[in-house]
């Protein structure tokens, strides 16, 4: 026994470094599970504070950005309005099909909050935004955000009044996916190589595919709703082996300036999560 | 100003520095991010017991995972580098008593090429533990030995180009007093 104390005396610098690689090694590989309830919370909160000084400052300088961003989304929303279709024979009329948020309440699916990032990083392996809306603000683990622009990502972690955000350039981060050209799915990820392209994969060959098509959210994934923008297909990256394509897609988000972001709140995702689990357990 | 009180104001600068001005700093290449905050441990004084050295690195470390979001990488890699730091200053220390009539590392405590070496070893530790930690969950050996090389290179320069500008004038202390 005392042989033990004294080598823990002799060596006690070199036990107390292994001591601490092994507790920031533990927080590292185990994140997810047991580090994220026990110290993210708190230091969302602080963090988030101090980004959001920080932001206090910047956010001039991305005000111009910003408007434009805004007067384009007012545009395209402008443009959606049913005044703006008139067919040329009186005899018939168009109609379109608007969703009256009264009557239709218990049909809304999702439902929209607006927020402002106050933290962003573009340059690490993982990449997360901070917002300035948290639990208070009904945000909660697991809801997607998009831009004025395209989809941004899901939030990860809520405390009181920030949530952190995994954005779209962050190696975990997978969202299903489809092309406005023929609808085929497949799922966007992000190779950590340049923060100005993402890999769109699980494309058939067999889908049509062309430089520069649109991508969109799929009414697959419970985050997004469908038809939401994603981006662009930059570059068709040949792979004969593969039966699928690689795709290297240009967001449409402009990660580098993004200011407002709306968070998605998902109304019916508990009935169809309910279901899902259900039916996964009758056939276990 | 007392040293710990300008080793406070220090690791606060630091952080803030490292992550609202060069983690912001639009991306140049994959394998290139600039590391400066590092050096607030390289500046710690000579006389702080190791034990205290270990729990300063880790804990200066943590602070900047909890901005980055990444719990444990950077406190690992600062962990490291704060235990190797006493020996390399042992053997890079020219003149016998040098660390007893300065108080921290520096140009002109340890001397131009004993210094830069006690840096780009450092440097060069930091960030192999930091990439190798990134690479275990992905990556190629070749993005390991690009974003190391790289990263060192461009974390050595920055952390000269600080010795420049802010040149730290040391007393020289004898304890003849």
């Amino acid at each position: 026994m005392r042989n033990v104390f004294l080598f823990i005396r002799s060596n006690f610098n070199f036990l107390f470094f292994l001591v601490l690689q092994i507790i920031s090694l533990s927080f590292l590989f185990r994140y997810n599970k047991f580090h994220e309830a026990a110290f993210m919370n708190a230091s969302t909160e602080i963090t988030g504070r101090v980004n959001q000084k920080f932001n206090n400052v910047e956010y001039y300088f991305q005000l111009k950005r910003t408007n434009d961003s805004l007067v384009n989304e007012n545009r395209r929303l402008h443009q959606a309005l049913k005044e703006n279709y008139e067919a040329p024979d009186s005899l018939r009329r168009l109609i379109l099909d608007t969703l009256r948020t009264d009557s239709g309440k218990t049909y809304l699916k999702y439902n929209f909050m607006e927020a402002k990032v106050v933290g962003n990083t573009t340059s690490l392996q993982a990449n997360y935004l901070t917002i300035h809306r948290g639990s208070e603000g009904h945000v909660r683990p697991n809801m997607g955000v998009v831009s004025p622009q395209g989809i941004v990502g899901t939030v990860v972690n809520v405390s009181e009044h920030y949530a952190t955000v995994m954005s779209v350039l962050n190696r975990q981060f997978k969202v299903v996916v489809k092309l406005k050209n023929g609808g085929d799915r497949g799922t966007i990820e992000w190779d950590g190589l340049s923060p100005l392209f993402v890999t769109l994969k699980n494309i058939p060959k067999s889908a049509v595919v062309n430089k520069g098509d649109t991508v969109l959210t799929s009414q697959t994934s419970s985050l997004f709703p469908a038809n939401i923008m994603v981006g662009t297909i930059y570059e068709i990256v040949e792979d004969n082996a593969s039966n699928f394509y690689t795709l290297k897609v240009r967001p449409s988000t402009n990660f580098y300036s993004v200011e407002y972001v709306y968070v998605i709140e998902n109304l019916q995702y508990e009935e169809q999560k309910r279901l899902e689990d259900s039916t996964r357990k009758k056939f276990q | 100003m007392s040293e710990l009180l300008k080793n406070i104001i220090r690791y606060v600068f630091f952080i803030l520095v490292q992550v609202f001005v060069l983690f912001k700093i639009p991306p140049l290449h994959r394998f290139i991010t600039p590391y400066l905050y590092f050096l607030f441990i390289l500046w710690l004084p000579f006389n702080i017991s190791r034990t205290l050295l270990c729990l300063v690195g880790f804990l200066f470390g943590l602070s900047l995972d909890y901005f980055s979001r990444t719990p444990g990488l950077h406190a690992a890699a600062c962990t490291l580098i704060a235990y190797v730091r006493p020996f390399i200053i042992n053997v890079l220390i020219s003149q016998e008593g040098s660390d007893k009539n300065y108080i921290s590392p520096s140009i002109t405590s340890m001397g131009w090429a004993p210094y830069a070496t006690y840096v780009l070893v450092l440097t060069f530790l930091h960030n192999a533990y930091l990439v190798f930690l990134e690479w275990m969950s992905f990556g190629s050996f070749l993005y390991f030995l690009g974003k190391v090389t790289a990263t060192t290179g461009i974390s050595f320069l920055l952390i000269m180009l600080t010795e420049l500008l802010f040149y730290r004038k040391q007393k020289f202390r004898t304890n003849t007093v």
